[in-house]
């Protein structure tokens, strides 16, 4: 395995800190777990339930917006302002650039998770005065929040890979959108007949299922999260970014750079 | 061993919105570059040498054809840490500092990291960028680039160099170090192969040249074997309203002008012209060479069909 | 083989072994979260807020927690699931997203009144939901139909249910069948014939497939009760004519000349015990009969068949 997936992984990571917007978006994530505190302080019961809930739902929508806006970047962007051709006029192999653009993002977006995730045990801290030890599931809400971060970032590249910047990210959104009501749709599916029901199938199975990754609600009622759901949405998160990436290395391979 | 064979690349587009018809950028194009030399690559803008270069690089997937670099299979990942690249008018990730941007291109050509620190110091200063330490490239103004531009073509000690015109954006003191630095790198063992349409730049550097033109090659050969074949023309300006028959004998148009005569005549009876006005005592006011005979060559080049370049094909390849 | 094809063939593989593994991933995950799609049905079930959450997409999100409602309640009712918890607020958060869903009445109609297992047994949340229904719906007749239907199976409060009829009847553009149901239910309210009315008049107007097949078991039901109490009368007939009960179900059938021995529609025939009374052949056949039952009886699961 050459190191250059490394460098070019470093590269994207460095190029994302020093990027502007990044940091504009984590201020205001940050605002709004602050702004949960407030708005808990309506009633003594549910202050954590809303800090909690509002905290992690901001976690995840910024994080999801951020991977989209840096990642429909990373190769569209590269093409169309052709710092690609002194890249890949080097030993350096088409899809090596891929894996090497994945890592670099999904780093960011852990780094900018952890950065976030204070902000919210922050707060937490504020309104219980004392974590208790549901407290700890908070922290599986976030992995599964990285979990969905990782398959966004390889549909940002996937899309990336043959699209315009715009239409990058307006895909990707709609994945997110779509993805995060995949229960309903399989629902859909089971009712339906005949091609309608092939159809809807085979979008169900093939959108990435974001309600399994989604266990804010769950988790702000202090409800457990089973092992075997965290065991399978690892392996469920695995795969659908390999999925993706070899998809974004296909099509790449091909494409002729203007 | 040819630094550079090029058998058969064509390249050929598909253009239009609903039905799409095909657009040849690059007709089948044979050609072959030693090693050790400066190969110019002319064109007027539009004629496909970009095209060309962007084949070689591996951006761009020919219609047809193949090519061997360096004795290596076009293709070949591992060929490309012999080659350096320079693109026209080249982009760089402008959030680095020049330091960093060929800190990282040397990790992706393989320098060793012991290396690496130096060989980018030496670089800079070869290419004449010095005290830039930490300004980021969005910075840099466009000749300032240019020259970053030629100094990650080059850090790695590749063998064989391309450059897409690199002289643009260059004030003459610029290209003057340019040129010094391609006469360098021969020096030093290095082929380079540079495509440009600024013709005085190809007629001092380089020893053999293709003229391509609408996706065609229309001629290739050494610069003195070109122009060989074409006759440039200079103007000659004498004291007097006097025409030596001798001039008339010559083939040189003369305008009387006041007291001057203005004459103009073929570059190879420059000699003879000069003598003429000597022998009538007449006295020279100036001799000035009226275009080159590159710009010449090249000018007929372009305006000859695909079959009739074909004859002045093979004059020069047989060079 | 060149680099290229080298990577064109590891990336296919890679991607044809990860799609399957995500799609059976997928369906393991599926079984891991059984109560997934109501799941915010548990944490979050005040309509109000889910519809302030929709932020406009009520339309939208009406259909989806439709959706989910019939899938909730298919999935229990196969699984042959006691209670039914989460059905009312879904009708209700569907509701409140969207009054105008007419299919959602139709099945809290159907489906909220009666007791478990065959419904959520919340008989007064389903007389809210009609009187809302209602109120959003004014000139919708079949509403009405509805909420008697509530009043007449469930709460056999005939009164109010004829009321109801009267009511819809009312109604511009009103089937005319809602009269001759505020007639016949003020006057022959406990009749079988009342009640077949009221079912036929359910499956044929209704297109939901949950709500039909348990239309036909009422119909069977009723079908089965009437011949048992029919029977059963013609029992008695027999006892007072010989002074004892028929010895088996041929020997009534010739006496009171019936054409052939009586069957159920199921066609088994019927049974009579000793003491007189008519049994069917299998009650776990006809979930709904309240007749013809042996004694000591525990219903089994529900069935449910496609025809009539």
């Amino acid at each position: 395995m050459s190191p250059r997936i490394v460098y070019i992984a470093f590269n994207t990571f460095r190029e994302a800190v020093r990027d502007r917007v990044l940091y504009n978006l984590i201020a205001f994530a940050l605002l709004l777990s602050g702004a949960a505190i407030f708005v808990g302080q309506i009633s003594i019961d549910i202050e954590r339930l809303v800090v909690v809930n509002l905290g992690l739902t901001a976690v995840s929508l910024f994080g999801i917006v951020i991977a989209i806006f840096i990642g429909i970047g990373l190769v569209s962007k590269e093409i169309e302002k052709r710092t690609l051709y002194t890249v890949l006029s080097r030993p350096v192999r088409r899809w090596e650039f891929i894996v090497g653009k994945f890592f670099g993002l999904a780093g960011t977006l852990v780094v900018n998770t952890f950065f976030m995730a204070i902000g919210v045990f922050g707060a937490l801290l504020y309104v219980v005065h004392k974590f208790s030890k549901p407290d700890a599931l908070i922290l599986v809400a976030l992995y599964f929040i990285v979990l969905e971060f990782l398959i966004i970032c390889s549909l940002a590249l996937l899309f990336s890979s043959f699209s315009s910047p715009l239409l990058s990210a307006v895909f990707a959104f709609s994945l997110f959108v779509i993805g995060s009501f995949a229960d309903d749709l399989r629902g859909f599916a089971a009712m339906a007949h005949g091609l309608t029901r092939w159809v809807a199938t085979g979008a169900a199975y093939l959108v990435p299922n974001f309600s399994a990754l989604n266990v804010i609600s769950a988790v702000a009622h202090q409800q457990p999260v089973s092992g075997q759901l965290i065991l399978n949405n690892t392996l469920y998160a695995m795969f659908y970014t390999a999925m993706a990436l070899s998809g974004a290395v296909l099509i790449f391979e091909r494409r002729n750079l203007k | 061993m040819a630094a550079i064979e090029i058998l058969g690349l064509e390249k050929t587009y598909m253009v239009g919105f609903w039905r799409k018809r095909p657009k040849r950028a690059l007709q089948p194009l044979h050609l072959t570059v030693e090693e050790g030399e400066i190969f110019g690559f002319l064109g007027p803008n539009g004629a496909g040498k970009t095209t060309t270069l962007k084949l070689l690089m591996g951006l761009v997937f020919p219609t047809a054809g193949t090519a061997r670099i360096l004795d290596h299979d076009w293709t070949d990942p591992e060929v490309k840490a012999q080659i350096g690249f320079l693109p026209e008018q080249p982009y760089f990730y402008d959030y680095l500092t020049a330091h960093e941007l060929l800190d990282y291109y040397g990790q992706l050509s393989g320098v060793p990291a012991k290396d690496r620190k130096r060989r980018v110091e030496e670089v800079l200063q070869r290419v004449g960028l010095q005290d830039i330490k930490g300004v980021q490239l969005r910075k840099f103004s466009k000749g300032m680039l240019q020259r970053a531009g030629i100094a990650q073509a080059i850090l790695h000690n590749p063998k064989l160099v391309f450059f897409d015109e690199p002289m643009s954006g260059l004030d003459p003191l610029g290209r003057r170090e340019v040129r010094d630095l391609m006469e360098q790198l021969k020096q030093e063992g290095k082929t380079v192969f540079f495509s440009t349409h600024i013709l005085s730049d190809a007629e001092a550097l380089c020893d053999r040249v293709a003229i391509i033109h609408q996706g065609e090659v229309r001629g290739v050969g050494a610069v003195e074997a070109l122009t060989a074949t074409v006759q440039g023309k200079v103007e000659v300006i004498w004291q007097g309203a006097q025409i030596p028959a001798s001039m008339k004998a010559l083939g040189a148009e003369c305008h009387v002008t006041g007291d001057t005569v203005r004459a103009v005549l073929p570059e190879n009876q420059q000699d003879a012209a000069i003598d003429a006005l000597r022998r009538e005592h007449i006295r020279l006011i100036a001799i000035t060479p009226l275009r080159t005979s590159l710009e010449t060559y090249f000018v007929e080049k372009l305006q000859t069909t695909p079959a009739a370049s074909a004859a002045g094909k093979t004059l020069g390849t047989a060079v | 083989m060149t680099a290229t094809r080298r990577t064109t063939i590891i990336s296919a593989a890679c991607l044809a072994v990860s799609m399957s593994a995500c799609i059976l991933l997928l369906r393991h995950i599926d079984q891991i979260r059984p109560k997934a799609t109501i799941e915010d049905v548990l944490y979050l079930n005040s309509p109000t807020t889910i519809k302030r959450a929709s932020v406009g997409f009520d339309g939208l999100m009406a259909c989806i927690y439709w959706t989910r409602t019939v899938q909730y309640f298919g999935h229990r009712h196969f699984d042959r699931a006691h209670t039914y918890n989460e059905l009312a607020p879904l009708l209700e958060i569907t509701t409140t997203l969207d009054p105008h869903m007419l299919p959602a009445y139709q099945f809290g109609a159907s489906f909220l009144a009666p007791k478990p297992p065959a419904g959520a047994g919340e008989p007064v949340r389903a007389i809210h939901l009609m009187e809302y229904g209602i109120a959003n719906n004014p000139n919708n007749w079949r509403l009405y139909y509805d909420l008697g239907f509530v009043y007449y199976t469930e709460l056999k409060d005939y009164r109010n249910a004829a009321e109801v009829f009267e009511r819809g009847s009312k109604v511009p553009d009103a089937h005319p069948f809602m009269k001759i149901m505020a007639a016949q239910m003020a006057a022959h309210a406990g009749d079988f014939e009342t009640a077949r009315m009221l079912w036929s008049a359910t499956y044929d107007s209704s297109s939901e497939e949950n709500i039909r097949q348990n239309a036909v078991e009422h119909l069977r039901a009723i079908r089965v009760d009437e011949d048992v109490t029919n029977l059963e009368t013609l029992a008695k007939t027999f006892e007072e004519r010989t002074g004892r009960t028929p010895s088996g179900i041929a020997e009534l059938a010739t006496a009171a000349h019936l054409r052939g021995i009586p069957v159920d529609p199921d066609g088994d025939a019927y049974q009579i015990a000793p003491d007189g009374r008519v049994l069917v052949h299998d009650p776990d056949d006809f979930p709904f009969i309240t007749k013809g039952l042996p004694p000591g009886y525990k219903p089994g699961p529900p069935k449910f068949h496609a025809q009539r």
